[in-house]
Order: structure tokens, then C-alpha cells, then sequence
């Protein structure tokens, strides 16, 4: 696929367009990506012939389908979701191509952030994640890909998920007086590190930056706000800047990063829409569903996903650290329905 | 039997049955319909006026008298109901029913915290307090899901009464029950609509727009989830413009008058895509956004258990006859409403076609409408006996 210039994308600032600028070559990427997706992918091509051109697909459906648009035996790397045991997980499907783009933008995106300066680097989660094959999924890939970030990466959890005290002790000690790295997935963190390091009565004194995602879903229903986790992780740890992203293992790679000023932020490689659920049509203001674009994926349909999460513009080139284009904010996943009917008794959960 | 939540009566229930309409069962329903009458929170329920409404003297005196042959009917004994957890008074209706045919009852009321529940089971103490026959033979429990409280009861029970589908009806069925008791089993079914388009096309606004709202209420009202709500649509008569007529203004309806959650609106979009994606009996399909989808098939579907839409996501195809009907008129078919067409010769045809399926056709705007024949059960002759004399 060689329709869209991601070359001369990688060597530019990923936020330095504005939403007038980046629209008119993004459009014409995605029009681009979903003609090659409908005329490769025999079940994306029925969708679009159906319902229109760059049709977005529900992202429950890389969990029921095997969807790709190349040869099966060009397939160099299956991505799935760390769905809980006895869960669908989601398929995804990279050639060689497609796996090294979605590394190089993320460090591209990701630099932005933290400069290009490696850093002594602690992730906050176990080993094991990736010895455990069968954990090797969208947390194992999320640990290797932003390792790439750090010097030295150390875990901090051992392999029973246990915070290593004596590990932390020396890293701390050895780096007092160096911004370090913090990476984790943002439950795992609250629960295994911000509540040990408290119920241990340690507080650490780190200077630099934590880089947390995966979703609020758990720690919304522990009642846990953004601003109460970064007001906690500074608390016990001393890091100050602390960042979330928002991202999916459907479109790895052009991850939606948050910026010190709090609000997500869209980059040259990917887009935030807001879609009405009732009409399916693109709202600019107030709540709606999450429809991510990313002009990415070219092994797979995956460049306009509908997610199952709500969210909100909360502005278009206006965000007061200075980077363009769409800012957003994530309301958590849409609550599950009360549905009506006869067919529940007393059977079901 | 620790967690069992006893909300009216107690485990020492009186099992025993009585006559079928007895004086005290009648009076009783008529206090509740003047209770409910006069209640100033329960008047602000429709749910709960509808469950009045049917206690009405009048409607129960004509029930009555289809029984005043002569014969003598008397309750079997102790009737133990498993109520569907969704819908908020259908726990009531399950247990006049059984209370008319002259049934003791231990009725398992929803786990959910509907206020009608509550509304419904305030107006039944207080009525009962005149009518300590039946009283002690009344108990309404509450528990969570619990294979042993359900055991216990089922043991005792004449007659189960078991709302809920399929897998309900299986579990219960394994828990050990009396020799002689009956199961009255409401089991996962399916309802199609039979729609004249001519018709449709030919009718006065006034026509048109009570039908839609009949329709809506059939099945959006329960998030088209009911067993009587119609998922699937046969047209008869060859007016596109009468099925435009239809749809447009169902969607004018359900544009104001449905609260779609965000959530069932995803699964309706994810539920579109992949028909489009597996099916291949598709001719078009046509979306007003979530609110409405209509996938039109080429014919008749081979299963009807591939057209189980929800949240206002339906089927539709054409037929010339009814005989095209049948086909899908297997046992899991319950209800069938229409508009524009004789009932009676659609039911003569899937009688002439041995069809297993068919309990109910009805005009659209009352599938709905539950009373003492439901789902193919003559409820009051199950839930009794006749003594045969000679």
C-alpha cells in the first residue's frame, strides 16, 4: 500500500497541522484506505456496498470475524485483546509492513511528550506478561512497545504480581536525581502499585512521567477520577506529569495521547469523531459514541472503528499546550443496557 | 430457606384448593380494580391501570360465565410461579390467573426493583386483610437465584408456572416436582406480523396512525424483546408505497416516542453489520439511523431463529399466499398479527398445512394483550380439574 506518504508524515510534527490543513489530505487517506479495504476484504466490501463507502465497523467485530485485507500468508503478526478468560478476543492482523509502521508512529507520537532522550525506564506491571504466552496480548505489546521509550526497562511486580520492594528501593535510589519513565496499564497501576505502595506506607520521591491506558472501566466503577489518580500517583511516587492515552489494540500504533493540560489529543495519523447513537450521524457538540479513524491499518478494515465508549470534543486547535487539531475527552464505556422482554427469569447473571 | 424474602404470606402456607371463580376470588379482583382506581401512585403507572382494568367486574363476570355450564372445576392445589425478572406486572397477571382457577400460590416475584411491584403488592395486602381465606393461601417471595429455594418450592407445587424461556424451563424441569404436577412451561417463541400493503396504502390517516401506534406498542414498548412482539413481516399485496406509508410512520413514532439506549443501538448497528456480512437471503436493507432497520429477504427465512431482531430491528419479505406463511409456522411460532387481511382464512391454511406452530393471530395493537389464554394454555382448564360425574 503505497497511497498514503507515511514517510514524509514521520518526519513532520505529529500535532502541527491544523484541523483545516490536516483535513484535506486525512479525507482523502481514509476515502483512499476504505476503497482498498471494500476491494480486498471480501466482508468489509459487502458492508460497504450496503451501507456506503468508509463505513465504520463496530469494534466487537474483529472478536466474531477474521478480518483482513491481505493473504493469509502474508500475515507476519497476530495482535489479540487481553479479553478475561473465557472472553472473545479481538483479531488482529499485520503484514511486516503494517507491524513497523504502527512502532514508528507510535514513537513519533509518543516523543512529543517525553522528548527523544531515553530514560531510565519502570514498568509497572509483572514479568510474566510476557514470559506467559497466553498473556501475550495487547498488555504484552503495549509493554513492548513503549519499552522502546526507556533505558534498561525493570518490572516492578513480580511474578505473583507482588510489589518488589527492594527493586524499587535501588531504582529509586540510583536515579534520584534523573527524570525516569513510568509505563503501566492504568488499573493495574492503581491496584498493584499506587494501593501497595500506600498500604505499605511508602512514598517514593521520582521525578518525570507516567504514561498510562487501557481504560477506566474498573477504576470508574471504584469511583476513581482522572484527576484523583494523577493527584494520588504524585502522592506516592513524586512523578508529576502524568499521561493517558487512549488507544486500541484494532488500531495500535496512532494512539490518542493526553497532553499536561488534560485533554486528549488526535495526531496527523489518526481522528476523533463523535457519532449521535440514535441517528449515527457526526455530532460537534455534547456526548456521543467514540468513532476512531486511524490511516493506519492496511493489513485490515480497521480504519474507521466504532467504539462501544463515550466521549466529547472539547476543542479544535485551541488547546493551550500548543498542538493542533481535535482535543477529547473519554466518559468511559457506554453503560449496558436495561433491557425489556419475557425471556429472564432468574437464569441469567 | 434463610434468604427467602417472604414480601406477602409466610412458609406456612394453606395448599389447599378451592373453587374456580369463587365468590372471594372475584370480589377480591374487584377490590384491587377499585384500589387501583383510586390510588394516586398506582394511576401513574399504564402498566398498573392496565392490571385493574382487567379486574373490572365486567370483564371478569363474561370470564366467568363461560364456566357456568354447570360443571364443577375446582383449583389443583398449590400453583408455584417463576415470573419473568423484566417485565414489571406480568408476575401479577401469572398469579390472577391461577388464583381464578381456585390455586393456593407462592409467586416468585422479579429480582429487579420495579416500582409497580412494590405499588402492586401494597394494594394486594391491604385488599387481602377482607379476605383471610384466600390470604392464607397467598405468599410472595423474593430471593436471589437459587437452584435449592427453587427446589424446595417446586417440590410442594401442584402446578409450576414457569415464565422466562427456554433455559428457565430446562432448569426447572430437572428440580424433582410431585407425580401429578402440571408444568406450565412458557418457552422462548417467536411472533411474525401479516401486513396488507394495499391496504395500508388505502386507509384513512386517522387508520394509519392508530395502527402504527398499535404496532409500537407491540413492540417497541418492550424493546421488541416480548415473545408476542413481532420480529418478522409478511407483506400481502404488492403497494411499495403502502410499506413506505408504514415504516415512514412507525419511524415518526419511534422517533418520538422511544428512549433507544446507547448501548442497544450499537448492538443494532453490530447486529446490521453482520447480516450484511453472513446472510446471503438479503434483497436491501434500509436504516433510519438505529431508531429503525428493515432488512428485507428475499423469502421466507429457513429458521426464524436467525431473525430475532430487537430494539425496533425488523424482517420483512413478501408473500402472495399464505401458504408461504407455514414455513416458518413451527412450534416456536406463537403470535401472529395483522392488518388487511381475514384471520380466518389465515388460520384455516395453517391448519390445512399441519402446522405446529400458531397459538395466537390477533389485530396488531394487541399482542400484548395477555388474559387467560396465553401462549396456546387454556389457563384457567390447566391449572384446574373438572370432577367428572356421571
Amino acid at each position: 500500500m503505497s497511497i498514503i506518504d507515511y514517510e514524509k508524515l514521520l518526519s513532520e510534527n505529529p500535532f502541527g497541522l491544523s484541523q483545516l490543513n490536516k483535513e484535506t489530505f486525512y479525507q482523502k487517506s481514509i476515502d483512499d484506505l476504505s476503497l482498498f479495504h471494500a476491494n480486498h476484504c471480501e466482508k468489509y466490501g459487502k458492508l460497504s456496498k450496503n451501507l456506503g463507502p468508509g463505513v465504520a465497523l463496530p469494534v466487537r467485530l474483529f472478536k466474531l470475524y477474521d478480518l483482513m485485507s491481505i493473504p493469509k500468508e502474508e500475515v507476519k503478526k497476530t495482535m489479540t485483546s487481553s479479553g478475561t478468560t473465557g472472553q472473545a478476543v479481538s483479531k488482529i492482523y499485520l503484514d511486516g509492513e503494517s507491524a513497523q509502521r504502527q512502532t514508528k508512529v507510535l514513537t513519533h507520537i509518543v516523543q512529543d511528550f517525553i522528548g527523544k532522550d531515553r530514560r531510565p525506564m519502570l514498568i509497572l506491571d509483572s514479568s510474566k506478561v510476557l514470559k506467559d504466552r497466553r498473556m501475550f496480548s495487547a498488555r504484552g505489546a503495549g509493554i513492548l512497545g513503549f519499552s522502546i521509550f526507556g533505558r534498561h526497562p525493570k518490572y516492578v511486580l513480580d511474578e505473583n504480581m507482588e510489589l518488589n520492594v527492594p527493586l524499587l528501593e535501588e531504582f529509586c535510589e540510583k536515579y534520584k536525581d534523573e527524570p525516569v519513565l513510568m509505563f503501566g496499564f492504568t488499573f493495574m497501576i492503581w491496584q498493584y502499585f499506587v494501593q501497595k505502595l500506600k498500604e505499605k506506607g511508602l512514598k517514593l520521591n521520582l521525578k518525570g512521567t507516567l504514561i498510562h491506558g487501557g481504560g477506566w472501566k474498573k477504576l470508574v466503577s471504584l469511583n476513581i477520577s482522572n484527576d484523583k489518580f494523577k493527584e494520588e500517583i504524585r502522592e506516592y511516587s513524586g512523578i508529576d506529569t502524568v499521561l493517558n492515552y487512549y488507544g486500541m489494540v484494532e488500531q495500535t500504533g496512532s494512539i490518542f495521547m493526553e497532553c499536561p493540560c488534560g485533554r486528549l489529543h488526535a495526531s496527523v495519523f489518526s481522528e476523533i469523531d463523535i457519532i449521535d447513537p440514535i441517528t449515527m450521524e457526526k455530532k460537534d457538540t455534547g456526548k456521543g459514541l467514540i468513532q476512531c479513524t486511524s490511516i493506519l491499518p492496511t493489513s485490515y478494515p480497521g480504519h474507521v472503528l466504532l467504539t462501544e465508549d463515550e466521549g466529547e470534543i472539547i476543542g479544535v486547535d485551541d488547546c493551550p499546550c500548543g498542538r493542533l487539531g481535535k482535543t477529547f475527552k473519554i466518559y468511559g464505556r457506554i453503560k449496558g443496557a436495561e433491557i425489556r422482554g419475557c425471556s429472564d427469569t432468574y437464569e441469567r447473571r | 430457606m434463610n434468604d427467602v424474602n417472604f414480601l406477602i404470606g409466610s412458609y406456612d402456607i394453606d395448599k389447599t384448593p378451592f373453587e374456580i371463580f369463587s365468590d372471594d376470588a372475584c370480589d377480591l379482583l374487584y377490590k384491587i380494580e377499585s384500589t387501583i382506581r383510586k390510588d394516586r401512585e398506582a394511576r401513574l403507572y399504564p402498566d398498573v391501570i392496565s392490571v385493574g382494568y382487567w379486574c373490572r367486574k365486567a370483564n371478569i363476570q363474561k370470564k366467568k360465565e363461560e364456566f357456568s355450564n354447570g360443571a364443577l372445576r375446582i383449583g389443583r392445589g398449590l400453583a408455584f410461579h417463576i415470573t419473568p425478572g423484566n417485565i414489571p406486572v406480568n408476575f401479577f397477571f401469572s398469579f390472577l390467573f391461577a388464583l381464578l382457577a381456585g390455586n393456593a400460590n407462592i409467586v416468585r416475584v422479579p429480582s429487579k426493583d420495579f416500582p409497580q411491584i412494590r405499588i402492586l403488592l401494597r394494594i394486594l395486602k391491604e385488599c387481602l386483610a377482607k379476605f383471610p381465606e384466600i390470604e392464607k393461601r397467598v405468599a410472595f417471595v423474593k430471593y436471589d437465584r437459587s437452584d435449592e429455594i427453587t427446589g424446595e418450592f417446586s417440590k410442594i407445587a401442584d402446578v409450576r408456572v414457569i415464565w422466562g424461556g427456554d433455559r428457565t424451563v430446562a432448569s426447572v424441569r430437572e428440580m424433582p416436582s410431585k407425580p401429578r404436577c402440571i408444568d406450565i412451561a412458557f418457552a422462548d417463541r417467536f411472533s411474525v406480523s401479516v401486513i396488507d400493503s394495499e391496504s395500508v396504502l388505502s386507509s384513512e390517516p386517522q387508520v394509519i396512525e392508530r395502527l402504527v401506534t398499535g404496532f409500537y406498542n407491540d413492540t417497541y414498548l418492550m424493546d421488541q424483546n416480548a415473545c408476542s412482539s413481532p420480529r418478522l413481516i409478511f407483506w400481502t399485496g404488492n403497494s411499495e408505497e403502502g410499506k413506505e406509508r408504514f415504516w415512514l410512520s412507525l419511524y415518526e413514532k419511534a422517533k418520538k416516542s422511544y428512549n433507544l439506549q446507547a448501548s442497544v443501538a450499537v448492538d443494532k448497528y453490530t447486529r446490521l453489520c453482520q447480516d450484511l456480512m453472513d446472510r446471503d437471503d438479503i434483497a436491501k436493507q434500509k436504516s433510519f439511523g438505529n431508531l429503525l432497520n428493515i432488512i428485507s429477504l428475499k423469502g421466507a427465512p429457513e429458521d426464524t431463529k436467525s431473525c430475532e431482531g430487537f430494539g425496533g430491528y425488523f424482517y420483512q419479505t413478501d408473500i402472495n399466499d399464505f401458504s408461504e406463511i407455514s414455513k416458518v409456522c413451527d412450534e416456536r411460532l406463537q403470535t401472529i398479527t395483522y392488518f388487511g387481511i381475514d384471520p380466518k382464512e389465515l388460520a384455516q391454511d395453517i391448519i390445512k398445512n399441519n402446522c405446529l406452530g400458531c397459538d395466537r393471530i390477533v389485530p396488531i395493537g394487541q399482542a400484548m394483550d395477555i388474559d387467560l389464554m396465553w401462549d396456546g394454555f387454556d389457563l384457567i382448564r390447566t391449572m384446574s380439574r373438572k370432577i367428572d360425574i356421571r
